[in-house]
């Protein structure tokens, strides 16, 4: 049966407005790349929204633990794409070997030190004023209630209880030195969506969401906090069928959310993705 | 929606319903029994959310599965809005649910200015509050024309008719007088499951609508405005290989290659020569809601901010509009403040004239007494004035370009919808009818008799800077124009109205004044006109602007700048001279301070150019606002 996917055309729309917004209203700018299904599609709809062109740096935080298959890809499309490609890494942890799960300490502690202290190294060291950034409102509760453009104070931190209005297309563009802008132009696509975008506009992603040996990965984390989940879909479109029964959460197979109440909550305050 | 397969089409647009009403009306707890019911939620949330309150001492909440945050879980309030998706058997639904209390009215209308539809709550042990009325008076101003209206919580009043009956009477009244006509009235107990996607039957045998669900599945899903007049809102112009892209969105209406495009506010016009898409099929026209780029036959001047339209369907273009507005902002919106409107991709600084009306939100009277703000949390109609141009429509004719928000100090603090707008045909020329008035005679009726407006044309700067050649030159090209035009200058004011007056400060101060008094009451009568005074003072010639506006009419400050030492060349009357010598005091410019003007409508470099260049400067700038709407038209 054939669908009719305009809402697609839709979502990819409103995200090429964002995405121009963004351009046009910061001069350093820069979109983070996770090298995910989610990154693919961003990098696909700045292509869209700059008629072919990259125009932004794309900054890679790389926990080092990420899987070989991502670090390849990444490299691949970068050199196809003509994509100026960013690295960020916290060396002191990593060389301080203050990781999980070796170097007692929590799940969360790992994230932090190795995601959001060296994005927020990088966002300092180049002075960003706003990134892009892939999330989206169906991925959890803190994020189902995020902006467009959200801001992030001084210590990096985001003021949830406080954000500004957005309404009719117009965003908060106008901010304090020292603070930055987190732009999400993905905020109103699902996990399905995601997929069938990737399908209409056949968008490379890493191998590694599709079925081996009875196993894939639904989202791509570092190593030993990501588990692959039990699937047969060895395409995109059984992919898309997969998800459109399934009941279990997307992130459900992320252990750094498991461990407290309000684990992703203070990840998120202080400045995570 | 006919056949099966489209029934389960899963590509269908998701349906944006918010969810609104009073403070703890049972919102969060509505969408979490929804999804549940609806089989949406996912693997072990239910059992998660059990554990949460477990740990918390407490009954089991289904709003914690939308009030995610620990501030919110805390206190059992929803602070702000979440947006979730769920399924029915006939479509998908994007579910938005907004706080309640007035602290966080701000994310309420962040939610609902999204939404497609509404529901709206009301406890029924509560009946109509505050925020009931509030927020439907804010879904009517964002457009949200849908609603359904949900008494909840019918168990604490075992489901009795009568208490439902009464509720929906009252809040139909309400809702009347905003023209609100809801879909229907549907009573629920939320956290109980009751009448969300099973028939209540037994409980309230009275009542025979539908299901939350059922009424849900008959809302329409919204127009795609492809039919309005072409509004294309330019957000930058790319050059990122040998094409020159102007990229923008389709706020209503269709462009097509080979149309003729007016570009506004300058209002060049040039042909679409293709319509440019990356990685997507070729395709020569481009409808409301599309995000394209345009390459243009001709290399005209267009920027971030120009409003593409058939010149059959232009829209408004003025400096000054009405507008009912509402404030969220933490310090109210006043008179004397400079702020900046954003409407579509034009941001212009601007100021509140007036404040023509307050409207208490609950019961929709007027707030009486004069007022020179709007406090946070009100609405208001007011007349703003922009430092240029902006390119508008009246919010019922197009609703994307008839709103705006206001940013006070970076931050997004109000919005508002624009009305009474006039329209004018920039292809017509005007007629020549013969006006006759038998009422009584007003500005507007005088406008209409002269062919023009009446404005002040405010001429500020140095000694010797140009203004008195420049008022001359003017006053004489518009008089030949059949224009009404007069000047007023020390010459004619000095020496008569103001001849018991000095130079002193007090002095200076006074005469400013009382010919910003005079030029209010010429220009109130139709007439433009022109003063040319050295008007050193900021404060007096902001003065002078509030005096103007204050009667309605238009007021541009036009500085005249020339270096002082070009002007001390010039010196025509061989004042600077005199005043080196000692021989005069207290002289601009030598000993006394020109404020040079901070943000003039416009300026005039006397010494770049000609006489004959500033002044067709200056025309270009004033003839498009002294021309009247004359040949008004429906679009
Ligand atoms: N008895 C009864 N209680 C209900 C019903 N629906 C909700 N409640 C209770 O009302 C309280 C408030 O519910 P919420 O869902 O948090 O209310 P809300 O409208 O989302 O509140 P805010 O978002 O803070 O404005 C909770 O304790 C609910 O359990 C109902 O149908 N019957
Ligand atoms: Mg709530």
């Amino acid at each position: 049966m054939e669908f009719s996917n305009t809402h697609l055309d839709a979502l990819e729309n409103q995200s090429i407005y964002i995405l121009r917004e963004a351009y046009r209203k910061f001069k350093r700018l820069a979109m983070l790349w996770s090298v995910g299904k989610d990154s693919s599609v961003m990098l696909w709809l700045l292509r869209k929204a700059f008629f072919g062109h990259v125009p932004i740096p794309c900054v890679h935080v790389d926990t080092s633990y990420k899987l070989p298959e991502m670090i390849a890809f990444r490299d691949r499309l970068a050199k196809e794409w003509g994509i100026n490609l960013i690295v960020g890494q916290n060396r002191a942890v990593l060389d301080r070997g203050e990781t999980f799960p070796n170097g007692r300490i929590t799940r969360v502690e790992c994230c932090s030190f190795l995601k959001r202290d060296a994005l927020q190294a990088i966002i300092e060291e180049k002075d960003y004023e706003a990134v892009i950034v892939g999330i989206r409102r169906d991925e959890e509760g803190t994020r189902a209630k995020e902006r467009y453009f959200s801001p992030r104070d001084k210590n990096f931190e985001w003021n949830f209880k406080d954000q500004p209005p957005e309404l009719w297309d117009q965003f908060k563009t106008d901010f304090d030195p020292g603070t930055h802008i987190r732009v999400h132009p993905l905020l109103h696509w699902t996990e399905v969506n995601v997929w069938e975008y990737i399908d209409r506009e056949n968008i490379p992603v890493v191998d590694l969401y599709f079925s081996k040996h009875g196993m894939r990965y639904r989202s791509l984390g570092c190593a030993p906090c990501t588990k692959p989940v039990q699937s047969r879909a060895r395409t995109v479109p059984e992919i898309i069928a997969e998800l459109r029964n399934t009941k279990t959460g997307e992130r459900s197979t992320r252990a750094q959310d498991q461990e407290a109440e309000d684990a992703f909550e203070r990840l998120r305050a202080s400045g995570y993705m | 929606m006919s056949t099966p397969e489209a029934k389960s089409n899963p590509g269908a647009h998701a349906l944006r319903i918010v969810i609104v009403g009073h403070v703890d009306h049972g919102k969060s707890t509505l969408v979490g029994r929804l999804l549940h019911d609806t089989g949406s939620l996912p693997d072990g949330k239910f059992e998660q959310i059990q554990v949460v309150c477990r740990r918390r001492g407490m009954p089991f909440e289904w709003a914690f599965l939308l009030d995610a945050l620990q501030a919110e879980r805390d206190q059992n309030i929803t602070i702000d809005v979440s947006q979730i998706w769920f399924r029915s058997a006939t479509r998908s639904y994007v579910i938005i649910d907004a706080p309640g209390h007035k602290e966080f009215l701000k994310n309420m209308v962040t939610g609902a200015a999204d939404a497609d539809a509404a529901l709206l709550l009301i406890a029924a042990n509560e009946g109509v509050q505050e925020q009931s009325k509030r927020h439907a008076y804010l879904l009517s101003m964002l457009g949200v024309s849908q609603v359904i209206v949900l008494i909840n919580k019918m168990d604490l009043v075992d489901y009795s008719e009568s208490v439902y009956l009464r509720i929906e009477a009252d809040y139909r009244e309400f809702l009347a007088k905003l023209g609100i006509q809801p879909l229907r009235f549907i009573p629920i107990a939320a956290r109980d499951g009751m009448n969300l996607t099973e028939p209540l039957n037994d409980v309230a045998k009275w009542y025979s609508g539908p299901t939350l669900l059922r009424a849900l599945d008959e809302l329409t899903p919204p127009d795609p405005e492809a039919e309005g007049p072409l509004r294309f809102a330019v957000q930058d112009v790319y050059r990122f290989d040998e094409r020159r892209i102007v990229a923008g969105r389709i706020e209503s209406g269709t462009i097509r290659v080979g149309d003729d495009i007016v570009f506004s506010p300058n209002n060049k016009t040039s042909s679409v020569a293709s319509i440019e898409r990356w990685n997507a099929p070729v395709r020569d026209s481009a409808s409301a809601g599309e995000s394209i780029g345009i390459m243009l036959t001709e290399q005209i001047f267009v920027e971030r901010g120009h409003i593409g339209s058939l010149d059959t369907q232009t829209p408004i273009e003025t400096n000054r509009f009405r507008a009912r507005i509402f404030w969220m902002g933490t310090r109210p919106l006043s008179t004397g403040r400079r702020y900046t409107v954003k409407l579509l991709t034009q941001e212009v600084e601007c100021q509140l004239v007036s404040v023509d009306r307050v409207i208490d939100a609950t019961s929709l009277d007027t707030v009486s007494g004069l007022r020179l703000s709007v406090a946070r949390n009100e609405v208001a109609e007011v007349t703003i004035q922009s430092r240029s141009s902006l390119v508008m429509d009246n919010h019922d004719k197009v609703a994307a370009s008839g709103r705006f928000v206001i940013v006070d100090d970076q931050n997004v603090a109000g919005g508002g919808i624009i009305f009474g707008g006039h329209y004018v045909n920039r292809g017509r020329v005007r007629s020549t009818n013969i006006f006759w008035s038998e009422g009584t005679i007003d500005h507007q009726t005088r406008v209409e008799r002269n062919g023009h407006r009446g404005m002040v044309v405010w001429l500020t700067g140095l000694p010797g800077s140009g203004k008195s050649t420049l008022a001359r030159a003017l006053e004489t090209n518009l008089f030949n124009r059949h224009m009404q035009a007069y000047v007023l200058d020390g010459d004619n004011i000095r020496h008569g109205l103001n001849s018991n007056l000095g130079f002193s400060a007090e002095d200076r101060v006074e005469n400013i004044r009382r010919v910003a008094e005079v030029a209010k009451l010429m220009a109130d009568s139709g007439l433009i006109v022109i003063t040319s005074f050295i008007s050193p003072y900021r404060l007096d010639r902001a003065r002078a602007r509030e005096v103007i506006l204050s009667a309605d009419v238009e007021f541009i400050e036009a500085y005249v700048a020339a270096p002082l030492h070009v002007c001390e060349q010039r010196d025509p009357k061989k004042l600077y001279k005199r005043a080196r010598a000692g021989e005069i005091k207290n002289f601009t410019g030598i000993d006394d301070p020109y404020e040079v003007p901070e943000n003039p409508e416009i300026t005039i470099h006397t010494d770049r150019e000609s006489v004959k260049e500033c002044l067709e400067r200056l025309l270009d700038f004033l003839i498009p606002r002294l021309q009247l709407d004359v040949a008004e038209y429906e679009i």
